[in-house]
């Protein structure tokens, strides 16, 4: 179909899964920081803050290198999670999802703390005297009214997650079927003579997917506005 | 039967209040700034008094001495507020269900048409609360505190962000309910006029404590100069 070998299939299909699997994932981290940064002050919020948008700033060769010596097998964090859980991230599809999700966490970040920060806090007061305890308030009045700023959230970092390359290729390496996503399979079309044609081809997908993911997220966000609104 | 004893810094206003109010609507006047709204917020959980106790039919909401402070979700005390805080994502019948629903209690059609039909809401159950007037806004929100089976109703200013008309529209609404919801309210407010139709008691408040206790002919004898 559309002209793709075997090959590059499995690469948009690996970009995809990867991407969706890291937002997915990031997702709950995200509500959970974005709210803590939103709405509380503690000893140390200026690190966590600075902590959660240093890959933002770092090379993402400098962050792939820093998952590779934690999350690697003899890392701290990965011999731990290895032993105990039988989980591994290096040279693993899951190691690519990790990467992305780090990488794209940042842009989720942002959106929804900004979102939380803007609900208005008069309605979970509201929500409260009409017996609904803290976490019902959060999940029926503050969550749906942050929406707008979730869905952004989650849209940059699905799309980060589609186009990361440097910290991914750094830390799980470019493994045709494994941890070979569109942009590592184009990188290395392109590092080999006669990989042109093929190269333009997944370089039309990964345009292709963008424009879907956007017109997605507008229609997603228009949708969850209206609703907020209460149009 | 509604027993505060309380005490809060509020920036330069030291509020020092004491009161008991029973049946009946009992208005607690006074000028703006005189922590009136400080009272019903301390009364439904959303303020925490320094010092004093607060007490509904007997069981204590608030006790600082034994260390005792019930969270507004558990005190079953419905609340109307000045801007009436709908929410926006929520129809109207979804916001005045929200308090039966989150706190899990069975479906009651019949109260539910009760209300409808009290504050004649029906006409509007399926719009959007930014589609509604103020006044209709208004009465959905005392609607919705009155879905809780409050054990109490505070209304804060429910009139003050409406114009002369709506005001006039919903008062009637508001005497009807004094007379028939056979639960407490507390009113607050600082126009004579709203006072005179709705309070059975009055409670003056100046600069945070109770200065006068007693029926509307309060508003008569007291210096009333520029409080409307």
């Amino acid at each position: 179909m559309l002209g793709l070998s075997a090959e590059e299939w499995t690469a948009v299909e690996l970009s995809l899964r990867i991407a969706v699997v890291a937002t997915s994932w990031a997702l709950p981290f995200g509500i959970a920081i974005g709210w803590l940064l939103a709405r509380t002050n503690f000893w140390g919020k200026t690190l966590l803050d600075g902590v959660v948008f240093l890959p933002l700033v770092l090379p993402p060769v400098v962050t792939g290198y820093l998952l590779l010596i934690s999350f690697g097998r003899r890392g701290p964090i990965g011999a731990f999670l290895y032993e105990h859980f039988g989980i591994v991230f290096s040279f693993r599809w899951t190691g690519a999802a990790l990467a992305c999700g780090v990488m794209g966490f940042p842009l989720m970040v942002r959106p929804i703390r900004l979102a939380l920060e803007a609900v208005d806090r008069r309605l979970e007061d509201a929500a409260s005297t009409l017996g609904a305890n803290p976490a019902l308030v959060f999940l029926t009045v503050t969550l749906p009214l942050a929406l707008p700023g979730i869905i952004v959230g989650v849209i940059l970092c699905f799309a980060r997650a589609l186009g990361e390359f440097g910290a991914t290729i750094t830390f799980v390496s470019n493994i045709p079927g494994e941890t070979q996503t569109i942009s590592a399979a184009i990188y290395t079309l392109t590092q080999v003579p006669g990989g042109d044609a093929a190269a333009g081809r997944l370089v039309l997908v990964a345009i292709a997917l963008a424009f879907a993911a956007l017109l997605l997220s507008e229609w997603l966000s228009r949708r969850a506005l209206n609703r907020v609104r209460g149009d | 039967m509604l027993n505060v004893d309380v005490e809060k810094q509020l920036g330069s206003l030291h509020l020092q209040v004491r009161f008991q109010a029973s049946g009946g609507a009992t208005a607690l006047f006074g000028p703006s700034g005189a922590g009136k709204t400080s009272v019903v917020n301390m009364i439904g959980g959303l303020l925490m008094p320094d010092r004093g106790a607060i007490t509904l039919n007997g069981t204590p909401l608030f006790d600082s001495t034994a260390g005792i402070n019930v969270p507004p979700h558990l005190r079953r005390i419905g609340y109307v507020f000045q801007e009436g805080r709908l929410f926006p994502h929520l129809s109207v019948r979804q916001n005045l269900d929200y308090g039966r629903r989150l706190s899990g209690r069975r479906r009651d059609d019949k109260a539910f048409a009760h209300v409808v039909a009290l504050l004649d809401l029906g006409h509007l159950i399926e719009r959007r609360p930014r589609t509604l007037s103020g006044g209709e806004r208004q009465r959905v929100a005392v609607g919705r505190a009155l879905l809780m089976q409050p054990r109490l109703l505070l209304l804060d200013e429910p009139l003050a962000s409406l114009d002369a008309g709506h005001k006039r529209e919903i008062l009637p609404y508001l005497v009807r309910l004094r007379d028939d919801a056979g639960m407490p309210i507390v009113y607050v407010s600082h126009v004579p006029a709203e006072v005179r139709r709705i309070a059975t008691t009055v409670l003056r408040l100046d600069a945070g404590r109770v200065t006068a206790t007693g029926g509307i002919e309060l508003l008569d004898s007291a210096d009333l100069d520029g409080l409307d």
